[in-house]
């Protein structure tokens, strides 16, 4: 079972909110689905997704802040027994049986199979932040599409497109080094030579490096720009 | 090009210390430079059953399509080499085998598995994956996960919930994976592909695993232990028996010992930049 808010004001409650839905917004607007009457919350202050039985926090740039047992989040995985504060209003997560289950023992691998999502009761069950977390991830096979343009030398400002699952770059017997497309984005490695590549100026090594978009690649004297696409 | 005298391969699993039966399958084959871990999941013995048929009908099916095709050539239209298009194929065709043997019998109803598998050709490596085994990399003083789970904590790590999985797992967070073979008709398998060095160590690996070994302490072993491959596996899986073994545990490691180019440097093909 998902969990509950409980909202508070000093000693009163105000009301109790339980968390069956994927998205529960909290703010001053009336479209909100918890509001809160006071100066100090904003217009939309933050939300609660649910995904399963539990659910997550995210403060949505409010002027005066998400506090969650004291301390300022941003995201926060929401815990049996939290006090989220908003202005000087008090919202209490409840969630008994999640708390009961978070044991040591490793719980069976279970799926989150794409139909099942389209029978209602398991839906209902999940929440549709999961459904989407889930259909999201079964889309991700390969990243965006993303090219390299020469900075320097001659050539520069000529372009080539990363269409290769494994692209190699440089000189042989000099300096190489790999662009690996991997579902989740772009790695250079190094691959041959006394020099390392470097990105922004920082050398690569051993281990992979994730490229963002605009990073500069130095290799073999030459200043690659590497892009995604859009 | 045969890889017997090139590639050095442990395969081992294990049953752990709380489950009643293993449903991890591993197998390798270093003649055709091929690895798969698969860790299944279902009632009784469905689990074995599904990580099973995921390991043989792979297997098969790549020694199959590797005696068709020379080696590295690259598919146009895709960008990928024709070792990882043919690797996900054999997946998917796993994929199916799976869902319908737990169509036909009611006792593997709903039994899948996770799959990763690389085929190793020319100084590269082609790596299937679904689900939450993984592919490390040992090279130099470096250990890199190659491969990222398909489940929610990963989702809720990239979605900046929590700022590792380590973090998320601690949080009581459950262990769902997104993606499965054999759960549907159809499945999405992530390939990928690496460029190889000779000495890199290659772990494959079940959630069994990693989940009691820390990234750290299988990196410490690896190195400590990396002049006997056998001996490293073993005390992998030691150590994840002493950390409570929860699960299943199951150890590929490959080695390549020296380079194995087709005919010249793979990469002399398409390097087209400086020159």
């Amino acid at each position: 079972m998902p969990g509950k808010i409980v909202l508070k004001f000093g000693d009163s409650i105000l009301g109790e909110y339980p968390l069956d839905k994927e998205t529960l917004t909290i703010g001053r607007k009336p479209d909100c689905d918890i509001t809160v009457e006071n100066l100090a919350v904003s217009g939309h202050h933050s939300r609660i997704i649910t995904i399963l039985n539990d659910s997550f926090l995210e403060d949505l740039n409010s002027t005066n802040g998400t506090y969650v047992n004291g301390r300022l989040v941003q995201k926060h995985a929401l815990q049996h027994g939290d006090i989220i504060k908003i202005g000087k209003h008090e919202l209490r997560y409840i969630n008994e049986e999640a708390a009961d289950a978070a044991e040591d023992d490793m719980e069976k691998t279970m799926v989150i199979k794409p139909t099942a999502l389209k029978n209602e009761h398991v839906a209902a069950q999940m929440g549709q932040a999961a459904m989407a977390a889930a259909q999201e991830m079964a889309k991700k096979g390969e990243p965006k599409q993303a090219g390299l343009k020469l900075a320097s030398g001659p050539n520069a400002g000529k372009t080539m497109n990363l269409t290769k699952a494994l692209t190699s770059l440089g000189k042989p017997g000099i300096q190489v080094a790999s662009i690996s497309k991997r579902p989740e984005g772009y790695f250079l490695s190094h691959v041959e030579g006394a020099t390392l590549p470097s990105v922004n100026g920082q050398p690569v090594g051993e281990t992979a490096h994730e490229l963002k978009n605009n990073d500069v690649i130095e290799l073999a004297g030459t200043k690659l720009e590497f892009y995604y696409k859009d | 090009m045969d890889l017997t005298n090139i590639l050095e391969i442990v395969a081992k699993t294990d049953i752990g210390r709380k489950r009643e039966h293993n449903e991890d399958s591993v197998g390798a084959d270093s003649a055709y430079g091929f690895v798969i871990v698969a860790d299944g999941m279902g009632g009784h013995n469905a689990g074995e059953v599904a990580s099973g048929i995921a390991a043989n009908v792979i297997y098969e099916s790549v020694k199959h399509s590797l005696e068709e095709i020379t080696t590295g050539m690259v598919d146009d239209e895709s960008g990928y080499a024709l070792e990882s298009l043919r690797l996900r194929e054999a997946a998917e065709s796993a994929n199916r085998a799976i869902n319908e043997t737990a169509k036909q019998k009611p006792e593997c109803g709903g039994m899948g598995t996770t799959v990763v598998a690389g085929i190793f050709y020319d100084n590269r490596m082609s790596i299937a994956h679904v689900g939450d085994s993984r592919v490390y990399r040992l090279r130099g003083k470096k250990l890199d996960q190659l491969t990222r789970d398909h489940s929610l904590v990963q989702e809720l790590v990239d979605r900046g919930f929590y700022a590792n999985a380590e973090e998320a797992e601690a949080a009581g967070n459950k262990n769902l994976i997104t993606r499965a073979m054999g759960v549907e008709p159809e499945v999405l398998v992530d390939i990928q592909e690496e460029v190889v060095q000779t000495g890199d160590i290659y772990l494959l690996c079940s959630d069994g695993l990693y989940e009691m070994v820390s990234d750290e302490k299988i990196y410490l072993t690896l190195k400590e232990f990396s002049a006997n491959l056998t001996q490293a596996a073993e005390i992998l899986i030691k150590i994840a028996n002493e950390n409570g073994g929860k699960d299943n545990i199951s150890v590929v490691l490959v080695r390549p010992t020296r380079s194995f180019a087709t005919k010249r440097n793979w990469y002399g093909r398409f390097i087209d930049w400086f020159s």
